[in-house]
């Protein structure tokens, strides 16, 4: 599977090569569009056709496990939906020649760097794959060079570095406690690290566990350091705010889990879950205050994004097979169905020329297509059914119900509850508003890349809330085992 | 164990280093030239250089000469270089709203010293270690932490964040060369390198802040709220 593993590297590799050679925008839009692909399809394979025990290569340096090939596949999905969708955005931007090479350059780079990090067997390499994914993206975010997005992504670099500072010395501190049991000089990965987390003292566990959550949990747009999220999503183009949320995110959830796993075991592992499952709640709580008075569109979006990750968090808190299925399968929800709803607000804004709620009205009378698409993805995006999302978010509310913590259950409930409504609402003053668009109607016409990848990610979401083959549950279950 | 034998020498050196990184980072709280800032950073990566060569020498970790060479090159000649490059090109001599005063600056800094100090003895006792250099180690890395968070709290310039960040990761950098010399050289070395990618990104932007937002103070990029 190594080899599978270095084709899905090889592939942006390529692709990164050829946009440095000439500025030509098609071929560059070609390019793009065939490693996505390639990706996606490697990704795939590399997903049924791995062993489910996770294994080490490269004298432990690459970790292949299902769950890693898990996050692998949703990013590959997220690339080939943004990739489409790019096409036409950077079309209708009117981005030509070297600009669109270096768009495309970068969008493949960032590709590349959030593939490799769910392979990182070392927890200081994967720290490193991360700060390398904040890099490549921080270019992207301010790709437009506009104030408010060169503001947004200096904010994003700032914040998540100063953020993982914090996750690299709760890596010291823990590697340091295991020197007094495995002499000074042993490799660090994941196993180790597990295999010598009984014999460390719990508060030591737990200190070193806090400083990894906090760190990657900036990252991953956890409250309360989720500060940079909602300026980065909504400033950065459509397709990189749909890269950010659908495929970034997950690789940052990947490492707090991972940590968890090491922590298993331990007399720290119960107050690590409880912690993780208070960010959760917390990032549940600030995401439905900010989505029910939200006035900028993407803004929503992003807001929504961190709602996300406070269930992905929760359901790895509260853990069992039932909790982690649940949170696996809202990773791959997540990323398809955020993807569709980045871009519906892509497409929104360009044609009524603002990112503000209040100047976006009529969108069905105006947008049939393209409306009728994006409002279904909003009604699933809030974890309505028949899509996706309800199944996942179902099967990590009845995770939680009976357990230690069945009183995030409760609190759960009622926070979808308020963001349905505040979601929802925006939709219905959007969609169904009465009052004409204050600038005249709108009268840019979508092309087909535009709409294409809506359709794609609507049908997935959808066949996955109907159907949940057997086949699923048990790649589910034999995941966790090993995550 | 580096720190189980050690001579007197080599412990009063150690300790000498930590103080002296300590003392440098209080420079930085007490000064609002950024010059002086970036000038006491290059100096406390020397002396980081200097711990590592010294831990190589008196506990045999060949490879931390290597590193002890490239944080000397990277840490104290060219991120110092590039940062005084941005401080000339941007025409920032100062900072101008700093929220505390210089004096109440270092007041802050030693408060969270002695923080720093009762969370490394706390860890101390756990562990059941008497060792002075490891309390001195862990005291210096979380002190350098918590005052390279004070920088960024209380300077709004961008420079002023940039060099906040580094000195928490020379505090980390600190902290292990003491008590994990041996972890795995290539981490180190990516390390190394990862800074200066993020040095140089931090740059660029800082120079697109300059020309598409007008303003490198935090005070005054408010555009992005709710």
């Amino acid at each position: 599977m190594l080899i599978v593993m270095e084709i899905l590297w090889a592939i942006p590799i390529l692709a990164i090569l050829m946009s440095l050679l000439g500025s030509n925008r098609v071929r560059n839009e070609y390019v793009n569009l065939s490693s996505s692909a390639a990706v996606f399809v490697t990704a795939l394979v590399l997903l049924v056709f791995s062993p489910n025990k996770p294994q080490s290569h490269v004298s432990g340096y690459i970790l292949i496990s299902p769950f890693g090939n898990w996050v692998t596949l949703c990013t590959g999905a997220v690339y080939l939906l943004a990739s489409i969708y790019s096409t036409g955005y950077m079309r209708i931007l009117n981005i030509t020649g070297s600009q669109a090479a270096k768009f495309y350059g970068l969008l493949e780079g960032f590709a590349l760097t959030m593939l490799i990090v769910p392979f990182m067997n070392n927890p200081g390499l994967y720290w490193i794959a991360i700060d390398f994914t904040t890099i490549v993206s921080a270019f992207l975010v301010g790709f437009e060079r506009e104030a408010e997005s060169i503001e947004a992504s200096w904010k994003y670099l700032i914040v998540v570095s100063s953020g993982l500072s914090l996750s690299l010395l709760g890596i010291v501190l823990f590697y340091w406690a295991g020197t007094f049991h495995l002499g000074p000089v042993y490799s660090m990965t994941w196993a180790t690290l597990h295999s010598v987390a009984g014999k460390i003292p719990a508060s030591l566990l737990l200190t070193s566990f806090l400083l990894v959550l906090v760190g990657f949990g900036t990252k991953a747009g956890l409250a309360p350091m989720h500060t940079w999220l909602p300026d980065a999503h909504s400033e950065g183009p459509a397709p990189v705010s749909a890269m950010l949320s659908g495929a970034l995110l997950n690789t940052a959830i990947l490492g707090i889990v991972r940590f968890m796993d090491v922590l298993d075991g331990t007399k720290a592992s119960i107050p690590a879950h409880l912690a993780v499952i208070v960010l959760g709640v917390f990032s549940l709580s600030i995401a439905a205050m900010f989505i029910v008075r939200q006035q900028g569109i993407k803004r929503l979006m992003a807001y929504s994004s961190i709602e996300h990750m406070g269930i992905i968090a929760i359901g790895f808190g509260f853990g069992g097979v039932l909790g982690i299925a649940g949170a696996m399968y809202q990773m791959l929800n997540h990323s398809l169905n955020k993807s569709l709803l980045f871009f519906g607000a892509g497409n929104a804004m360009r044609s009524y020329g603002s990112k503000e709620i209040d100047r976006i009205r009529r969108v069905l009378s105006f947008y049939p297509v393209t409306g009728t698409l994006w409002l279904l993805g909003a009604i699933a995006i809030t974890g309505a059914p028949p899509f996706g999302l309800f199944q996942s978010e179902l099967a990590i509310l009845r995770a939680g119900i009976g357990g230690r913590n069945s009183w995030a259950v409760w609190v759960i409930g009622l926070l979808l509850i308020v963001i349905f409504i505040g979601f929802m609402n925006h939709f219905r003053s959007m969609f169904f508003g009465l009052e004409p668009t204050p600038d005249g109607s709108p009268t840019m016409q979508f092309n087909g890349w535009l709409e294409v990848p809506m359709w794609l990610s609507l049908a997935a979401i959808l066949v996955l809330g109907l159907w949940w083959p057997s086949g699923m549950l048990h790649f589910f279950t034999e995941a966790g085992k090993g995550l | 164990m580096l720190t189980a034998h050690l001579n007197s020498l080599a412990t009063s050196l150690f300790s000498f280093l930590m103080t002296l990184a300590l003392v440098l980072s209080f420079v930085m709280l007490g000064s609002h030239w950024l010059r002086n800032h970036v000038l006491a950073f290059a100096a406390e990566s020397w002396v980081i250089a200097a711990l590592s060569a010294s831990v190589a020498y008196y506990g045999h970790y060949k490879e931390l000469y290597v590193i002890a060479g490239l944080t000397a090159l990277f840490r104290g000649a060219l991120l110092p270089y590039l940062l005084l490059r941005l401080v000339n090109r941007l025409k920032i001599d100062r900072e101008f709203t700093p929220l505390f005063r210089p004096a109440s600056g270092m007041v802050v800094g030693a408060v969270l010293i002695l923080i720093a100090f009762a969370l490394s003895s706390s860890i101390g006792d756990k562990l059941g270690i008497t060792n002075n250099i490891t309390l001195m180690a862990l005291t210096a890395m979380f002190g350098l932490n918590l005052i390279g968070f004070l920088l960024m709290v209380v300077r709004s310039e961008a420079i002023s964040h940039i060099l906040g960040l580094l000195v928490i990761e020379n505090g980390i950098f600190l902290g292990s060369q003491i008590l994990v010399p041996g972890l795995p050289i290539l981490l180190e070395l990516v390390i190394l390198f990862d800074l200066l990618i993020i040095v140089m990104t931090f740059g660029i932007l800082v120079r697109y802040l300059k020309v598409h937002a007008g303003t490198t103070s935090s005070r005054d990029l408010q555009k992005l709220v709710g």
